[in-house]
């Protein structure tokens, strides 16, 4: 190598956080884990999934803890061709809102439909968990959504 | 669907681990890349600014004083004196060096600029601005074109420097 020549190296820089996640997200994680869906019931009677210790619109303490899903409807997606390394899904998927059944509010996550083809606004779709032994309590417990009753 | 029989030993879920993780790739250009490559081999070296003639180690490529290109490569001693020093006591997240250690400013002799060194085989209580240090590489076949590659500094048993040759790199 010619000593002119700049050397390079690859770096990699991690920020191990850990967050603490209060008795509300906590007892949706939790949810999660188990295998079910929970939202919350705000100050307004609407119920938000997923759930937050505030109302969004009145500011106020949100009530008890709703199981809302498994299935749901498609409000909005957006088609991803590449996913990228940190993406849920290495193969081709749907970034979509979903609102899910009793829910009032839509909450985003992966659609495996297979092709953009095989996907619209107002489907129904159904959750698709991780196997029970996989699960520790994240957004990731969800592999992904897949349409009712589909192939996918 | 739901099944309720690992779940509960665990208790509810209170934390989330979000990594924040960025890979990318460095390079430490010309100037330093030749103070690197001077440490595979073994030696430390700096690089001269054309107009006031002090010797920067690792250079950056020019004279932070001058704005100049610095192109007069030098090569420096393997032994310099400490201007300032910090006793680690206090343990932290990713430490690599057993606790109590000393972080020193090491001025090589013949350089108008410190950097940071490890010193050891020295009681802490015994460590001085001024000291005499020299460095200690690792064995040949290991080094590398990195900081790595010098093991620590260790005192030489020289006299320690005269506060007036190095008050000005504190």
């Amino acid at each position: 190598m010619p000593e002119s020549e700049a050397l390079h190296a690859s770096h990699h820089l991690e920020y191990p956080y850990s967050r603490s996640v209060g008795p509300v997200i906590g007892a949706f994680l939790t949810g999660l884990r188990d295998g079910k869906l929970f939202g919350v019931r705000g100050s307004g009677g609407s119920v938000i999934v997923p759930p937050t210790e505030y109302d969004p619109t009145t500011g106020e303490d949100t009530g008890e803890l709703i199981e809302v899903g498994p299935a749901g409807v498609v409000e909005s997606w957006a088609w991803v061709a590449e996913p990228l390394r940190k993406h849920p899904l290495q193969t081709p998927f749907a970034w979509a809102l979903i609102r899910l059944d009793g829910a009032d509010t839509a909450m985003l996550h992966a659609v495996d439909s297979g092709g953009p083809d095989a996907l619209a606004t107002g489907d129904r779709v159904t959750v698709r968990f991780r196997p029970a032994a996989e699960r520790i309590g994240a957004m990731a417990d969800i592999e992904a959504f897949v349409p009712e009753g589909g192939a996918a | 669907m739901a099944d309720d029989t690992a779940a509960d030993e665990r208790g509810p879920v209170t934390t989330l681990a979000t990594p924040i993780r960025l890979d990318f790739d460095f390079t430490p250009g010309v100037a330093q890349s030749r103070f690197l490559r001077g440490l595979e081999q073994g030696k430390f070296m700096g690089q001269r600014c054309g107009v006031c003639g002090k010797v920067y180690v690792p250079s950056r490529g020019s004279c932070p004083t001058d704005g100049v290109p610095t192109i007069e490569d030098v090569e420096l001693a393997n032994v310099g004196t400490i201007t300032t020093y910090c006793v680690v006591n206090v343990p932290f997240a990713g430490q690599s060096i057993e606790i109590p250690y000393i972080c020193a400013q090491v001025l090589l002799d013949g350089a108008n600029l410190s950097f940071m060194g490890l010193i050891q085989e020295v009681p802490t209580d015994q460590i001085r601005m001024g000291m005499r240090v020299e460095a200690v590489w690792v064995e040949p076949d290991q080094l590398t074109p990195s900081l790595a590659s010098v093991k620590y500094f260790r005192p030489n048993g020289e006299p320690d420097a005269d506060y007036e040759t190095f008050k000005e790199y504190l």
